[in-house]
């Protein structure tokens, strides 16, 4: 059995917002979720996708901090700024590739998800895995998730040359290698559809 | 990571390999390097005390002293070879001594008879020959005095009074 790990499997997720609010809850940012529901094309749409911190294996957020407030603990969790140190440049926020970096202009900081690490360094889930109704966020080991889904789980992402891995798996189709959201560059032309999320899961 | 640029090495990502320093080191920092720095002094007190010579002065002869006239002045050292001390014979005939050393920062101070005074050249310091007090200029605190005794055999350095 291997370690337990977080997985977001966005298909599943019904916009209920109880990871919001779950997160919202936490005393360490008591009254601030850390988590971002997504909505994907509110037009044509209801599909939500809730947005954790990936926790890049190699953190983006940290290489930019110009004032060294990233930190990455031992265990390949990526913290939120230090308090003390943050500056609210947002270097952060205009680095990360998943968009998760929030800025609080009322307190000049940066804040993130940090995996719950109060909870999840001592073996507990996180708060939004815990509440999640359709277990689109969950807290579990590879094995639960590969006998109870029908996609696979895949921690490896292709943004252009760059890719990233990360510490938080996304259930995906099975087959899939690697999650390749296709960059709309400045100026340029989307392969798909702009909202087509679908296709861009796939890497089609 | 030995391609990594040298400041890279300042910020490090990895939590472990930041030197972060949290509120309570600083706190204990201070309060043991304040704690270091009494006992320290203490110990200076302390042992200082012990060194500097209580009352233990010798006797010295200043050669010369009587042949002195009024308004004149002779070197001579005391309690050791490195103290040079300044012999003054005052206008009303009394011979009173004080360390060469000024009180502000350490230059040789001079006699000038005119004045009545002895002068430090360096910053312009003023001290008055009846009683060594300063009376302008930087130092604050009077030249050290020597104690002398005349006897009619000669004039002798017996202590020093800071």
């Amino acid at each position: 059995m291997s370690e337990l790990a977080f997985f977001i499997d966005y298909s599943r997720c019904i916009g209920c917002q109880a990871c919001v609010l779950a997160c919202e809850e936490c005393d360490t940012h008591r009254g601030q979720s850390m988590i971002h529901l997504e909505r994907i094309d509110m037009r044509d749409s209801v599909q939500t996708a809730p947005q954790v911190c990936m926790h890049c294996k190699d953190p983006i957020c940290a290489r930019v901090c110009p004032a060294d407030a990233i930190k990455q603990t031992p265990d390949g969790v990526t913290q939120s700024a230090l308090k003390p140190r943050c500056i609210g440049c947002s270097n952060c926020v205009l680095a990360c590739p998943f968009g998760v970096p929030n800025y609080q202009s009322a307190i000049d900081q940066m804040m993130k998800c940090d995996y719950c690490y109060d909870r999840t360094s001592a073996g507990k889930k996180p708060m939004c895995a815990t509440v999640c109704p359709s277990q689109a966020l969950s807290f579990t080991t590879l094995e639960h998730i590969e006998r109870t889904r029908q996609g696979t789980a895949i921690n490896r992402w292709v943004f252009g040359d760059e890719v990233v891995e990360t510490k938080v798996y996304v259930v995906v189709p099975k087959e899939t290698q690697e999650v390749r959201p296709d960059l709309v560059q400045l100026g340029g032309k989307a392969r798909h559809e702009p909202f087509d999320v679908a296709a861009m899961l796939e890497g089609a | 990571m030995s391609d990594a640029p040298r400041w890279k090495g300042d910020f490090p990502v990895l939590w472990d390999e930041d030197h972060y320093v949290t509120r309570r080191e600083l706190a204990k920092f201070l309060t043991l390097g304040s704690g270091t720095l009494v006992a320290a002094t203490i110990g200076v007190a302390v042992v200082g005390d012990d060194i500097r010579p209580h009352g233990r002065f010798q006797r010295q002869r200043i050669d010369g002293a009587h042949a002195l006239t009024k308004g004149s002045s002779l070197l001579f050292r005391y309690p050791t070879g490195e103290d040079p001390c300044l012999l003054v014979r005052l206008d009303d005939g009394k011979l009173t001594a004080y360390s060469q050393v000024c009180t502000h920062l350490s230059c040789a101070v001079v006699h000038r008879p005119l004045a009545g005074e002895l002068f430090c050249p360096c910053h312009e310091g003023h001290f008055a020959c009846a009683d060594g007090r300063p009376t302008a200029g930087p130092p604050e605190r009077r030249l050290p005095r020597i104690v002398l005794e005349e006897t009619a055999g000669g004039v002798y350095a017996v202590g020093v009074e800071v």
